[in-house]
């Protein structure tokens, strides 16, 4: 654990008062709540307590099986209670929550006195704005209005706040701790403003706290479901990338090769001005286009020495195997052909079918040549690394022959702007790429692995 | 069919015809719908769910032209989010509630008592008719693009509505909820959501099981678990609409359509993201086939006939998706064997090394960062059946089953279950081989042909 800078608690510790003196309010600040007699005489203590009380164990359900967080609680306190009296509502659940990471007192302190600042500036925008009588006589639309104030408001002050954290703690600038902070939060805390306004309308209604209380249901299953797509989608992607390593492994390349592979396909793709969804599929195409070496003997893919020509030709089924293993996956789309023909070459004489030209598929091209690419950069069994400025040099020598002259031009674009950082090479040493691994799909299974790692490098 | 020549007339008697027939094709019934029997039975009860509410729709209808509309505005503010909602109803892949707008937007209805602090009247027939109207309405769009329309939705929307109107309008147009306060209004609407929604679950669940034959317990359970989703977002929306409506007025429509709009969204993405899952899976566990380790087709195979097997034990759908992932990738194991099995059949081995490769599938599975539970049940798929979870026993019987059968002409099947009953002592489970041979007796033994 490292020690927290002194500069990151005091910016903590400023905001943390500054929560506190909103709490207490300033005395002598004239305020509409203030007129007649203090905001603690008129505020209903129970409604702070019941609030309070929702919002902590909102926050725990939510915390701790979706993640994210739950604001319709927060806001129906700012449309409900005297601004000070709102603020104190996140307090007992931001301060009992659990933080992931330590110092947690530090961060639990943090958690509430943003929320507590975030919570009084909604209150007040929407108490200036008249919104506690549109709330008690249900004036709508006009009640929309201040709710609508109130949300900006409470993004502001987060994203202010946010940001400011950003820059002191990590050192962003502060443009870039900014950008889009606001921006990405209105549309989320506009729903759960819409659902806090309900809340606090029914709230004030003859039908009373139990029928807001409904009101939090749809939108904890909405989160609920929101949390589930997200895992889902997490194993789907995790389930692809087990097996491409498991590729890797049984190639006896470096780990990493395919999704170097994919990343120099994105490069490239982005340098051709493809649209995201084509660069993403893209990506998909890099990541997959060895996919069918799952179906190839591993004793053939890590033989030292001369290929037979039946070896070869074995080994040459690959890109239809992958295909075949693929043609199913709807949503790969045109990375399917990429990975049937991004053995082919220019002049035809690739494999499987000897396309010529623009018989082959744009993808197809761009993975050939982000394949070499990698190929020539990456340590591999009987080859060391070359740099890239060689390596460029040779793809732009077979250019015309094998590659597209368009994309190996793309690529040398994209390198001389971004250079070349694939994220992948670091977590791993190519020559402890074979046992490093745990349980290999493809590697014999007991100790027959490490000679053949070993003969491999 | 009975009952068919009460629909023969109008646009929607031809739709019933469609669903009906295809029903009768898609199910597991097969021919034996048509011949007395529990079919004929099952296919009857769908009738019925279906002759009931169209009697129902049909009675509104006549009530409410007997009557006359009131609160216009009202009825067509509702009519509107019905009609969105069902506009919006998702037909892809099978989701529990498919329009949740206009679901809680009918229950809303249903449940309407004042607009804005003025009492209302719209009686139950009226609601009903509305409701009806507006889904057929809305249902029309789908029609137009060719997607089937789904009766036994509508039949399901219009009882559960007219449950929930005929329940509801009476007691209040009577004034009998004006004594009691306003919170115990609230949780009586609560009840009333709630025995609506067990009534919609049974009605769910039957409906499903007179289309599949699975039986009608575990289709049950999982229904009722559903409510507690989306299900009970659906009735908490239902029951806010109409007390906000009550409160606020109309406004509160838009408002509140929101959340559930978004629920709606983000389930869409779940399940699509769900459907790609299970393609990724089902391909990559062709991995085996590709590389020769096991015949074409074997996987899958597998899979369906483990699905069926595990609907008749009666598991959760939970429980069978995992042990459809765990049924794909069964085998993926060989693919760390230097070289392939003969035919792939693993059945034949001496048991240390059914357990060896077992254990090695097992732990590709885990690596590939599947539910942890479907590792479980392909690691264990070769211990004795005494210590495997239920979804092991089930793929250690079919997968025999399967490699036997496979290549031995016409006899084989049988030969195959003899096998299997004879080997019950240790390795395959009683229940388990009796439920396979009911299941491939119920479907005439042709699974392996749809397979």
């Amino acid at each position: 654990m490292e020690a927290v800078p002194a500069r990151v608690r005091a910016y903590v510790t400023c905001v943390a008062l500054a929560a506190l003196l909103c709490v207490l309010h300033l005395p002598g600040v004239r305020t509409p709540w203030r007129a007649v007699t203090p905001w603690w005489a008129v505020t209903p203590w129970w409604v702070v307590a019941l609030l309070a009380a929702l919002y902590a164990a909102c926050e725990h359900v939510v915390r701790r099986r979706l993640g994210g967080t739950f604001y319709p609680v927060l806001l129906a306190g700012a449309f409900l209670l005297p601004p000070p009296a709102a603020a104190l509502v996140p307090l007992p659940g931001a301060l009992l929550s659990r933080a992931e990471q330590r110092p947690q007192a530090l961060r639990r302190t943090w958690r509430a006195a943003e929320l507590a600042l975030a919570v009084w500036g909604a209150g007040r925008v929407h108490w200036a704005l008249g919104g506690r009588d549109a709330v008690v006589d249900s004036d709508f639309p006009y009640a929309l209005l201040p709710c609508g104030a109130a949300v900006l408001a409470f993004c502001a002050v987060l994203a202010l706040l946010d940001g400011g954290i950003l820059a002191v703690a990590e050192r962003v600038p502060v443009r870039r701790a900014w950008r889009g902070l606001l921006s990405r939060s209105l549309a989320p805390v506009g729903v759960h403003g819409l659902a806090g306004l309900m809340m606090a309308v029914l709230w004030r209604s003859p039908y009373g706290p139990v029928a807001a209380l409904l009101v939090l249901l749809p939108m904890c299953v909405s989160w609920w479901v929101f949390a589930q797509y997200h895992r889902e989608r997490a194993a789907h992607q995790a389930t692809i990338r087990a097996l491409v390593q498991a590729v890797d492994i049984k190639d006896g390349y470096t780990r990493g090769h395919s999704e170097r592979v994919g990343q120099a396909s994105v490069m490239i793709a982005r340098e051709l001005g493809l649209d995201d969804d084509r660069v993403e599929v893209l990506r998909f195409a890099g990541i997959l286009h060895d996919v069918g070496k799952l179906g190839v003997p591993t004793r053939l893919l890590r033989k030292n020495g001369p290929l037979t020509p039946e070896e070869r030709r074995i080994i040459e089924l690959h890109p239809e195997y992958g295909h075949e293993m693929v043609r199913g996956i709807s949503f790969l789309g045109e990375a399917r052909a990429a990975i049937l023909h991004h053995h082919e070459r220019i002049d035809g004489s690739g494999y499987p079918y000897g396309l010529v030209g623009t018989q082959i598929p744009e993808s197809a091209r761009v993975v050939a040549v982000a394949d070499a690419f990698d190929a020539m950069t990456s340590t591999r069994s009987y080859s060391r690394a070359r740099p890239v400025a060689v390596a460029v040099a040779e793809l732009r020598r077979c250019a015309g022959r094998h590659f597209d002259t368009g994309v190996v031009d793309a690529l040398a674009r994209a390198l001389a702007r971004h250079g070349w950082h694939p994220a992948v090479t670091a977590d791993v040493q190519p020559s402890d790429a074979s046992d490093a691994s745990g349980p290999s799909v493809s590697g014999p299974p007991d100790g027959d692995r490490e000679s053949v790692g070993r003969g491999a490098l | 069919m009975p009952g068919e020549p009460a629909f023969a007339p109008g646009p929607a008697g031809r739709g019933f015809a469609q669903a009906s027939s295809g029903s009768v094709g898609d199910g597991s019934a097969g021919p034996a719908g048509l011949a007395p029997g529990p079919g004929f039975r099952r296919l009857a009860a769908l009738g019925c769910i279906r002759l009931a509410a169209l009697l129902l729709a049909l009675g509104c209808l006549a009530g409410t032209l007997w009557e006359g509309l009131g609160d216009r505005g009202i009825a067509l503010a509702f009519g509107v989010l019905v009609g969105i909602g069902e506009r919006a109803r998702w037909t892809g892949a099978e989701v529990r509630e498919a329009a949740p707008l206009g679901a809680a937007g009918g229950l809303a209805y249903a449940l309407l008592g004042a607009d804005a602090g003025v009492a209302t009247h719209d009686g139950a027939f009226q609601v009903v008719t509305v409701v009806c109207a507006a889904s057929l309405l809305g249902s029309v769009p789908h029609i137009a693009g060719g997607r089937r329309p789904t009766l036994d939705h509508l039949a399901r929307r219009v009882l559960t509505v007219g449950f929930a109107a005929v329940c509801f309008q009476p007691l209040y147009s009577r004034g009998v909820l004006e004594q009691w306060g306003g919170p115990a209004y609230a949780l009586l609407l609560v009840a009333l959501l709630v025995l609506t929604a067990l009534c919609d679950a049974v009605l769910a669940a039957g409906q499903a099981h007179s289309r599949t034959g699975w039986p009608f317990g575990p289709l049950l359970r999982d229904e009722l678990r559903g409510l507690l989703g989306i299900g009970s977002a659906v009735c908490a929306t239902g029951a806010v609409m109409a007390l906000a409506v009550a409160v606020v007025g109309l406004w509160a429509l838009p408002v509140f359509c929101l959340p559930l709009l978004l629920t709606q969204l983000s389930l869409r993405r779940y399940a699509a993201v769900r459907a790609t899952y299970r393609q990724t899976i089902a391909s990559l566990a062709r991995a085996t086939e590709i590389a020769g380790y096991t015949p074409a087709g074997h996987a899958r195979r597998v899979a369906t006939l483990s699905q069926a097997v595990g609907r008749d034990l009666g598991l959760s759908q939970a429980e069978l998706t995992v042990l459809e992932y765990a049924a794909l990738m069964h085998d993926i194991g060989q693919l760390s064997l230097v070289d392939p099995m003969p035919a792939g059949a693993t059945a034949g081995l001496p048991a240390a090394e059914q357990r060896r490769i077992a254990l090695l599938g097992g732990a590709v599975v885990r690596q590939t960062g599947v539910d942890a539970a479907v590792a479980v049940v392909v690691e264990r798929q070769a211990d004795p059946y005494r210590e495997q979870p239920v979804a092991a026993r089930i793929v250690r019987a079919v997968n025999a089953y399967e490699e036997k059968a496979r290549d031995s002409g016409p006899g084989g099947p049988l030969t195959a279950l003899e096998e299997l009953r004879l080997a019950t002592a240790g390795d395959y489970a009683p229940e388990v081989v009796e439920s396979l041979a009911r299941v491939l007796s119920r479907d005439c033994l042709t699974l392996r042909a749809a397979g």
